[in-house]
Order: structure tokens, then C-alpha cells, then sequence
């Protein structure tokens, strides 16, 4: 094997490539081959590595120098100062508050993470399987087949604590216990990567930065449960998601890791593709199933549960990808090493994309029990432009806001269903007081109104019901009793709609009302928008070219 | 009660009960007294639980649970009235009345509305909703048989579901997503031009009026009142045992006497039955079915009566319409008759005769519309009297039992205090065999009584034919002819039809001839007939039309069509023999391979 003195880890994660990644690669390897190099500094293309908004960016080992927003024109100079004298770009390095931070382990971004799912984001080339063997990769998978019994591997997960990380916390191990018991010649395993939340891309990133690791986890899965065949239900609009999991697929087969008789040792399993198209409620389990299946996605009535009756009415198991790429950490360290990172009910680490009213956004694994106040001020460098910390939007389009007063909450399932809002998949955005609150809520009810698949009354018609009272409110014709309204119809919508689309569709209006009542009551009373977001004019007095109508007054 | 079904204990609203733990919430309520209102749910059939009206309240959980869908279980503690029950149930009624066209009024089915009900159950006096659908949705009159309006449509999925599960058609599903959803044909080409059979059965569960028939009454009226005209009707077996339900009459009650006095009293200058046809039929396709005995033909030999099915064959088994008898229905044979046979009697113009139907049925309306149904015209034109090159329809206008119902009650007519009335002659002569064509089983029963007297020449002792009356899906018998077996079978709801058609497709089809209805129970149970949504799951309303039909046929002094003296009569002055020249032109068609 070839030894190099230096390796450039080049992120090729869709945000960098979008910010023209590829070409600041090309320009670098040019730049490394006039300069006779090519023997002595490794390019490597690898997966995402969190600081999206910090893209195109490269590591450079062994010094773990950062460099960030790199342009073609920047190739030269590092290849002739950093490779050639050793003397790092300072002015390409990363910096906050004037300060450079001349190596990735100093910068309070990725000190304060854990990274288990994203363990090989950003250090591996997702493309090359013997990189992720390299890395502990398939190890689990081997340690299962080999030493391990079906109910040994159930047994172990249930013992890890993990809870899936969909959105809903439901224990891990309990479901893959479900689906084990089942008595039935064929079942399945399905992976739910049809990430969907607006700005979310935790899923997106595992696919595209380490895509074995979501195999090993489903291949281990499927060795619990006594699994024929899996699917990976992928939305369309991951293309890049999806063409280094068919390669990865291609790959794991070649390596006999998948497919008949896998490692020798008896057990078969192989994996598909399955593409959506887009919708949002086919995130939802049941959705997901009858979309595989080829029929309208839309949720079936439960029970009966995927557990017993899935995929073509056979028992199912389906996981989130962040959930199935903790299995091989889980499997691999042992449950008793999975526990200690986190709380005691929430053991393990949580992927969140951060996004906002925030220094540094990006993707984060953090161990769960950490607080609002350390991800946002510690890990994202706290709030620009001198503003202040407002509330954190969790959940997405699901999910509610932790106010400025529960800073301190720690991020764990139990403490985050306390104050109303969900754990959710992973959506992270926090505002500071130039958001309105009132605008955020109607921002995520349209969405839900969009996506709703229109089956129940409650989600179908209730949803739009409140959009058109937010809507509203927002161009100061709010109305007293609308906050009663949206809170009566909200209730209702979660306590009987089907699925947990409609359950949780009015959670951001309900959970707003909840902390910022009084910005609801300044729109509708004072016709106000405290934070000067919405535009306050009543519509009904405009005509189409905006000139005001006179309304006769009684004398 | 299933002896090894467990019973588990639960307590609805503090009182404690054992119940079959089979049971649904809703059922369980049910079986102790307390009705649950529902909207979408049609037991077997539409159990998707989308609208929200059947909640209740269960501990333990957070979310209202569905009464229709959930199953009952140990320890359950189900609380049916409480406030945040009503206060839900109200709400979703509320928010599906946003939407709702506010004209109950004027809507045809304002009197059987299940959401006029519900609301009237509920006391509502308004909805704290305002409409949120920015356009309306295009009314779909594509079809000479059923509108759909979707702006009335409530997506409870019943219609999607009896046209999926029922009939197997799939003629319509589910469009677009949240609050653009509707239910739509293939492509949103119309049902008029989709393989929909106009069955009806989507217009009977419907609990608005978003899916009703195409209405003719106010032409009918139209020509009742034209002076030159000479209006006749005839009317359809099953009308007699249902139309009494729309003047509150029990389901079951036969009201042939007083319906043939209030036809009289709306206008028509004669009113007859379609019996004297269905007997017609029988001597033609009794006659057919010998034919292709004697001649080895196509077999099994397959009824045409029921133009649902007629065009689902023609749609999903193009392939297999040489079965098909080359019968005309009695409705089409009793238009040919009446503007040829019965006009040349009476020296009346054909073109000023208006032939209506009153049928149990939707397809009916589709059928009279069928380009290739203008004998009578060809007839006229053969002989050289008319020389028009405007063709004329053997039949006018159809109109369903609901619509003839209307009618009665428009023209102020007190139905219920009429006393009987008798058919007018000659067209209204029956025998018993003509009565039973409404019933599932019923033509094949018909049928049986007169090819084994034709065969045999001996008198059929036993009439009634056990093995294929009553409502199973699919009802076989071996009838014994002169020492020959003839294999039969009766199939009636479309999915039904096509295990005998697929077993026909692979060549495993055991039988020589097969009774196919296209609607549950036969005629009775029609697209047209008196609306009773929550019945529909159930067998009962079926089982009491079909006994007052049987019931007529036991009370009739002839009792198999070729004993019908007017047939007689018919054939002698007129037709010739059964499948004779006239007959072909006039009692005989074509069939259209349509596909999918």
C-alpha cells in the first residue's frame, strides 16, 4: 500500500458540492500534480462534515488543519505554502470572533459533539467499502453472524436502550422483539429514509457520507427479526443519497456482505431501492408501505401494526436511518457503552441540523441530555449581530419551540414532551426576537396543510381551518376568540386524526400559543407585529391596486 | 355467538359488561344500547375510520380512539358521551360542514342525507367554520346515468370502497392530496367515459348527495302534458316490492296494485309491465339456450338482463362476450314490442309513442341510450311507413324507483290510501316466472320452469328452485332435463361474476348456463332503488324485497312464462316462433368489446 505524507479530506457532501466543491478539487489536484505531489499528498473525497454554511471545506491531516470556504483560486496557495513549506493558510483557516482555529479538535463546533452515527462522516470516502471496513466496518456484522444468536442481538439492542429516532422514541428493541416473535416465513425490513422536514438533511447526510453503515445496521436487523429482504424508501430528491447507496449495495455484494449466504455462514438478505416522490405523509410508516407497494401513500388504520402486518400484510420492521446506524456502535462497543453516553432514558446521541439565528449552522451529533443553551451558544457560537436568544424551533413541522426561558432544558425525550414539543427527526432552528412567532406557526401549518394526504376530516379540513385564522391574525384581521378557536380546533386535530401527520400537525401553533400568547394577542388586538414580520394591513381594505377603499362612516 | 370466542370484561360509561372480544367499541356499544353516530363507516365494506365521528373516549390513551375500527379488549374502560367526546365529534361534523354546500333544500337526496341527519341528530346550529376551498369543483355529467357532484362529496371513501370491494370495478379512487382531495375517475376523464357500469351501488351508499342518478322527471313531465303524445310505462319486478318504502311503507311491503293506480293518476295513458317482457325473454333465451344445446355452441350460456354487467363484460371480458345470450333485456324487448306489435294494434304513430321505464336500476339509463337500441325505427323503415332519417329510441326515458317515487308524491297522489289497480292489457299480463327476474337466482329459475316443460312436454311439478335462491355470492344446481344434466350457476355483485368468468377464461367452467346480476341480490337490491345506507352492510332489506317478490309469484294463477296468453298471442299474431326472423331483428343485439 501507498503511504502519504498528508491527506486532504475534501468534503463532496451535497452542501459543499452545491457551493462548487468539485471545483476547488479539481483546481487543488492540478495545483498538487504541477507541483510533483501526487506520491505525497492524498486527496480524499469524503462525506459531510457538519459546517455546511463553512463549505466547500477540507481537512488537511496529520495536523487536522481546517480550511473553509475554498475557492479554486485558493488551491495554489495551500499547495504552496501548507504542502510544500508546512506553513498552514491562516487566513483560510477557520476563525470566529477574529480568533483562527488552527485544528478541527479545538474548534468549539465539534468539541462539544459525540459522534456515533456520524463517525465516519467527513473522515471515510463513502464511495470505497474498504475505507468503512478499515474503520470497524462490518465488524458487527460479522461478530452477529458468528458468535451471535437472533435473540442475542434483540437482546442486546433492548439492553442499549436506544429509541428510534424517527421522531417518536418508540424503544428499539422492543419493536425488533415484536417483529422477531412473529411467526411468518417472510418478512421485512424497511429503512424510512424519506427525510422530509423543510431544512432538515440528518439522513441525507448518512446516506451520502456512510451509507455501509446504514446496510450493516439493516443486515444486522434483519438477522434479529428473521428477515428475508429489506428496503431503503429514499426520496427522489436525494440523487446524490441515492447513487452512492447503489453503489454501496453493488459494492456490499461483491464483498459478500449481503445477498445469499452472507459471509458464509447461512443467512441471506438482500436489499432494494425504493424511490418516493415526494410526499411528505409518506414518511409516516404505513404511508411508507403503501407507496412500496405501489398504492396511494396515504396511512392505513392501526392495528394492525407493520410489526404484524407490514410490507404485502407480513410482518415489518421499519427504522429510521439514524436509528439503524447506532446498531453497528451498539453491537460492535456493547450496550453498556452505548448507555453511558446520554441520560439513563435516553441513552445514545441525536443528529440535529441546526439552522437559523445562529453563528455557525450545520449538522450536529450531540449526546442526548445536553442542554438548548450548550448546542446554541457552546456548539453554533451563539447568536448573531448582538441579538438574543428568542426560542428554538424542534421537531419541525411536527414539533413546538422551547422559549428563551427553558434554555437550560436538557434535550432528552422525557424533558422535551414536558413542555409540549417532540424530539423529532431532527430539526433544529432557533430564532432570535426578529422572528415572529406568530409567522413561524403559519409557516409550518402551511406546510402540514400541503402535505396533509387528505384522508381524515380532522387533518383534511381542520388544518386550513387554522391556517386561515393565522393568516388572519397576520394581516391584522385578527378577530378575539381566534386564539380559543385555533387552540379548540388544534386539540381536536391531535386527538383525532390517524396519524401522527394530523396528531402533531398543530403542535407549532399550539406550542407557540403556549410561550408567546401575548405576540398572538398583540397582532389581533393592537394589529402589531412586534417583531415587524408580518404586514399588518387588513386586506379587506385594499382593492387589487392597492389603493385603500373608502369606507362611509354613520354619522 | 362463536362457542370459542373468548368474552372479556369491559366497562362502558362505569357499567360493567362481558362482551365477545371480537367486538368493535362500536359494536359493543351497540349490543348494550348506546348507538354511536358514524358517517363513513358501512360495516365489511368502508372501515377506514376517516371521518372522525365515532370517537370515544378510552382510558388510559391520549388520543380518541375510532368506535368503528377498534376491537374491544380486557379491561377497557370506554366512555361514549363525555365533553371532550362531544366536543370532538362536533367539531369534525362542524369542519365537514365548512365545505358543504349549505342548499340542502333543493338537493336531491336532502330527505336520506346521513350528514343532514347526523347534524339534525346533533343539534348544530351552525358551523363555526368558514368555507376554506378557494374554487369549486366541475359537477361530472359525463354519464347518462349517475352525477357526481364533488363539492357535496365528503370523502367518507364509501363509494370508492363498494366499487373496489363489492363490485371490483375500480371505476373510481381517491385524487389529489389534503384539502384538493377528491374522489375522481381515472385520469378525471368522467364516469361516462370510464369502465364505470353505472351499477349504482356508489349512489346508494352515498350519504349526500354527491352522487345521485341522472334525473328525467321534469322531462317525463314535459311529455305527459303534450296532448299528440301517447305516454306509456312499464315498470320493473323489484319496483312493486320497494317503491312502498318511499311513503314510509316497512321495506318488504308489495305494493303492485297501488302502484299500477298511482302511475294511472300521474298521467300515463297506459301502464304495463315489464314482466309480460321478462316472460318474452324467457322464450327467446330458454329457446337460445336449446339452440346452442342442439348445435353445440358456446357454452356456459350467460344471462343479459343486468346492463351493469353487460358493460363489465364488456369492459374486463371483452373476450368472453360470445357467451353472452343474444337476448335483449326485457326493458329493451318491451320497447321494441311496444312501438311496433302494440302501435300497429292500435294504430297509433310510433313516433308519437313515449315509452318510460321505471327500473331499480342506473344502468338502466345507460342502457335505453345504447346507439344500436332504435328496432322499432328500423322496423317502420323497413316496411316503408316512415321515411324520417331522425332515428327514435326504443325506450324514452328511464327513471329509477326513487324518481317514479317523486313523481307520485309531486303529483300529490295519497299512495298509501290508493286502492289496487290492475295492469292494462295486453302488455301487462304476467306470469309468475316474470316476477322473479328480481331476485338473484330468479331468471335461471324462470328459465328452468319453461326448457324442461319444452324439452320434456311433461308439466314441472316442483317450481321452486331452492338451491339458487338466497343471497350467497355464487349459487350452483344440476337440473335434470330428460335425462340430460344441466349444470347451472347464478352469480349476483360483480366480484362475484368474475370467479365465474375467470373460471370460464381458463376453461374450468363446469356449466352449460349462468344467471349473472350485476347488483347485490339482483334487482332488488339496484342502484335505483329507495336509499337505506345503513342497511347496505346487511342482509335483512334484501331478504324482504325478495320475499314479497317470491310472494307475488305464489299468488300468481300462471306461473311460467310460456303459459302467458299474451305471449302466446304475441308470437301467434305477431312474431312468429321464438328466435324467428322478427324476432331476431327485434328481441336480439350485438354486443361492443370496450377493454380497458
Amino acid at each position: 500500500m501507498k503511504i502519504f505524507r498528508t491527506h486532504a479530506l475534501v468534503c463532496s457532501g451535497a452542501q459543499c458540492l452545491s457551493a462548487g466543491g468539485n471545483n476547488f478539487k479539481d483546481a487543488l489536484s492540478a495545483e498538487i500534480n504541477s507541483a510533483g505531489l501526487q506520491d505525497e499528498v492524498q486527496i480524499v473525497e469524503t462525506g459531510c462534515m457538519g459546517s455546511c454554511e463553512m463549505g466547500p471545506m477540507m481537512v488537511v491531516y496529520p495536523e487536522g488543519t481546517v480550511y473553509i470556504k475554498l475557492v479554486p483560486s485558493d488551491a495554489a496557495e495551500i499547495v504552496k505554502e501548507h504542502f510544500l513549506k508546512g506553513r498552514p493558510v491562516k487566513r483560510l483557516m477557520w476563525n470566529a470572533s477574529g480568533k483562527e482555529f488552527p485544528t478541527l479538535s479545538e474548534i468549539p463546533f465539534f468539541a462539544k459533539q459525540t459522534k456515533l452515527v456520524l463517525r465516519n462522516c467527513g473522515i471515510i470516502n463513502p464511495e470505497n467499502i474498504e475505507e468503512y471496513i478499515a474503520n470497524d466496518g462490518y465488524l458487527a456484522l460479522g461478530k452477529v453472524l458468528t458468535s451471535m444468536k437472533p435473540q442475542e442481538v434483540v437482546d442486546e439492542i433492548k439492553k442499549s436502550g436506544l429509541r428510534g429516532r424517527g421522531g417518536a422514541g418508540f424503544l428499539t428493541g422492543l419493536k425488533w422483539g415484536y417483529v422477531a416473535s412473529q411467526q411468518s416465513g417472510d418478512k421485512y425490513v424497511i429503512c424510512n429514509a424519506d427525510e422530509g422536514d423543510p431544512g432538515a438533511y440528518m439522513d441525507r447526510s448518512v446516506l451520502e457520507s456512510d451509507p455501509h453503515t446504514l446496510l450493516e445496521g439493516m443486515i444486522i436487523a434483519g438477522y434479529a427479526v428473521g428477515a428475508i429482504k429489506g428496503y431503503i424508501y429514499v426520496r427522489a430528491e436525494y440523487p446524490l443519497a441515492v447513487k452512492r447507496v447503489a453503489l454501496a449495495l453493488k459494492h456490499a455484494r461483491a464483498f459478500g456482505l449481503l445477498g445469499s449466504n452472507i459471509l458464509n455462514s447461512g443467512f441471506s438478505f438482500d436489499i432494494a431501492i425504493r424511490m418516493g416522490a415526494g410526499a411528505f405523509v409518506c414518511g409516516e410508516e404505513t404511508a411508507l408501505i403503501n407507496s412500496i407497494e405501489g398504492k396511494r401513500g396515504e396511512p392505513r388504520k392501526k392495528p394492525p401494526y407493520p410489526s404484524t402486518a407490514g410490507l404485502f400484510d407480513k410482518p415489518t420492521l421499519i427504522n429510521n436511518v439514524e436509528t439503524f446506524a447506532n446498531v453497528p456502535v451498539i453491537i460492535h462497543k456493547g450496550a453498556q457503552f452505548f448507555k453511558k453516553i446520554g441520560t439513563a432514558t435516553s441513552p445514545g446521541t441525536k443528529v440535529f441540523s441546526l439552522a437559523g439565528k445562529v453563528n455557525t449552522t450545520g449538522l450536529i451529533e450531540v449526546p442526548l441530555g445536553i442542554t438548548l443553551r450548550e448546542i446554541v451558544f457552546d456548539i453554533g457560537g451563539g447568536i448573531p449581530e448582538g441579538h438574543s436568544f428568542k426560542g428554538a424551533l424542534i421537531g419541525g413541522p411536527s414539533g413546538g419551540v422551547v422559549p428563551a426561558e427553558h434554555l437550560d432544558i436538557a434535550i432528552d425525550y422525557e424533558s422535551l414532551d414536558s413542555i409540549g414539543t417532540i424530539m423529532g427527526s431532527g430539526g433544529l432552528i432557533i430564532m432570535d426576537e426578529t422572528s415572529c412567532m406568530v409567522d413561524i406557526a403559519k409557516f409550518f401549518l402551511k406546510f402540514t396543510v400541503e402535505e396533509s394526504c387528505g384522508k381524515c376530516t380532522p387533518c383534511r379540513e381542520g388544518t386550513p381551518q387554522m391556517l386561515k385564522i393565522l393568516q388572519r391574525i397576520t394581516s391584522g384581521e385578527g378577530m378575539p376568540g381566534d386564539i380559543e378557536n385555533l387552540e379548540r380546533t388544534g386539540r381536536i386535530i391531535s386527538r383525532t386524526s390517524l396519524c401522527g401527520l394530523g396528531q402533531s400537525a398543530s403542535n407549532p401553533v399550539l406550542s407557540t400559543i403556549r410561550f408567546f400568547k401575548n405576540e398572538y394577542e398583540s397582532h389581533i388586538n393592537e394589529k402589531k407585529c412586534p417583531s415587524s414580520v408580518c404586514d399588518m394591513k387588513p386586506k379587506a381594505m385594499e382593492n387589487k391596486n392597492g389603493k385603500k377603499i373608502r369606507v362611509r362612516k354613520i354619522a | 355467538m362463536d362457542v370459542n370466542m373468548q368474552t372479556v370484561e369491559v366497562k362502558i360509561n362505569g357499567q360493567s359488561y362481558n362482551m365477545n372480544e371480537d367486538m368493535t367499541i362500536l359494536e359493543a356499544c351497540e349490543s348494550v344500547g348506546i348507538k354511536i353516530p358514524t358517517l363513513c363507516y358501512l360495516k365489511g365494506i368502508c372501515e377506514e375510520g376517516s371521518c372522525g365521528i365515532c370517537v370515544v373516549e378510552v382510558k388510559k390513551f391520549k388520543a380518541l380512539r375510532r368506535a368503528c375500527i377498534t376491537k374491544i379488549m380486557a379491561d377497557m374502560e370506554i366512555f361514549t358521551n363525555t365533553p371532550s367526546v362531544r366536543e370532538a365529534r362536533r367539531t369534525n361534523l362542524e369542519l365537514l360542514l365548512a365545505n358543504h354546500p349549505k342548499d340542502c333544500l333543493v338537493c336531491s337526496k336532502s330527505a336520506s342525507c346521513d350528514l343532514r341527519k347526523l347534524t339534525e341528530d346533533f343539534g348544530l346550529k351552525e358551523s363555526r367554520f368558514e368555507k376554506t376551498r378557494a374554487k369549486d369543483f366541475e359537477i361530472d355529467i359525463s354519464s347518462p346515468s349517475i352525477v357526481r357532484d364533488p363539492n357535496k362529496c365528503i370523502l367518507c371513501r364509501r363509494c370508492v370502497e363498494v366499487c373496489s370491494k363489492v363490485q371490483k370495478v375500480n371505476a373510481i379512487c381517491i385524487a389529489n392530496r389534503g384539502s384538493n382531495s377528491t374522489v375522481s375517475t381515472s385520469f378525471e376523464k368522467g364516469l361516462g367515459n370510464v369502465e364505470c357500469t353505472n351499477c349504482g351501488q356508489c349512489v346508494l351508499v352515498c350519504p349526500t348527495g354527491a352522487l345521485t342518478e341522472k334525473e328525467y322527471i321534469e322531462d317525463v313531465w314535459k311529455e305527459l302534458a303534450e296532448p299528440e303524445k301517447f305516454v306509456i310505462v312499464q315498470t320493473a319486478p323489484a319496483v312493486r316490492a320497494s317503491i312502498g318504502e318511499e311513503f314510509g311503507l316497512p321495506a318488504g311491503t308489495l305494493v303492485t296494485g297501488r302502484m299500477v293506480a298511482a302511475l294511472r293518476r300521474v298521467g300515463f295513458k297506459k301502464v304495463f309491465d315489464t314482466q309480460f317482457s321478462a316472460d318474452l325473454t324467457i322464450m327467446e333465451e330458454g329457446s337460445e339456450l336449446l339452440h346452442r344445446l342442439n348445435s353445440k355452441g358456446v357454452f356456459p350460456m350467460i344471462t343479459s338482463c343486468s346492463p351493469g354487467w353487460i358493460k363489465f363484460i364488456e369492459h374486463f371480458y371483452p373476450d368472453l362476450i360470445g357467451h353472452l345470450s343474444s337476448c335483449k333485456s326485457p326493458q329493451q324487448m318491451f320497447g321494441a314490442v311496444a312501438k311496433t306489435y302494440y302501435a300497429e294494434k292500435l294504430g297509433i304513430d310510433p313516433r308519437k309513442m313515449v315509452v318510460v321505464s321505471i327500473m331499480p336500476c342506473t344502468a338502466k339509463k345507460f342502457e335505453a341510450r345504447r346507439p344500436e337500441f332504435d328496432s322499432a325505427f328500423n322496423y317502420w323503415q323497413e316496411k316503408g311507413t316512415i321515411k324520417d332519417i331522425t332515428a327514435f329510441s326504443d325506450i324514452d326515458y328511464v327513471l329509477t324507483t326513487r324518481e317514479a317515487a317523486k313523481m307520485i308524491k309531486e303529483g300529490g297522489i295519497d299512495f298509501i290510501h290508493l286502492k289496487d289497480e290492475d295492469f292494462d292489457a295486453p302488455l301487462g299480463m304476467s306470469s309468475g316466472a316474470g316476477v322473479i327476474f328480481a331476485n338473484t337466482g330468479g331468471v335461471m329459475e324462470a328459465a328452468i320452469r319453461t326448457a324442461y316443460e319444452l324439452v320434456t312436454g311433461k308439466s314441472l311439478e316442483k317450481l321452486e328452485c331452492k338451491s339458487i335462491r338466497g343471497l350467497d355470492g355464487i349459487k350452483t344446481a344440476d337440473i335434470d332435463i330428460a335425462g340430460t344434466t344441466i349444470k347451472v350457476a347464478v352469480a349476483h355483485g360483480l366480484s362475484n361474476a368474475r370467479i365465474l368468468l375467470d373460471e370460464i377464461k381458463e376453461g374450468k367452467s363446469p356449466y352449460h348456463f349462468i344467471e349473472i346480476m350485476a347488483c347485490p341480490g339482483g334487482c332488488i337490491g339496484g342502484g335505483g332503488q329507495p336509499y337505506n345506507a345503513s342497511e347496505y352492510s346487511g342482509t335483512e332489506l334484501r331478504k324482504k324485497r325478495a320475499s314479497a317478490i317470491y310472494k307475488e309469484d305464489e299468488g300468481k294463477k300462471v306461473r311460467k312464462s310460456h303459459e302467458n296468453e299474451e305471449i302466446k298471442a304475441l308470437y301467434k299474431e305477431f312474431l312468429g316462433k321464438p328466435l324467428g326472423e322478427k324476432s331476431h331483428k327485434l328481441l336480439h343485439t350485438k354486443y361492443t368489446k370496450r377493454g380497458i
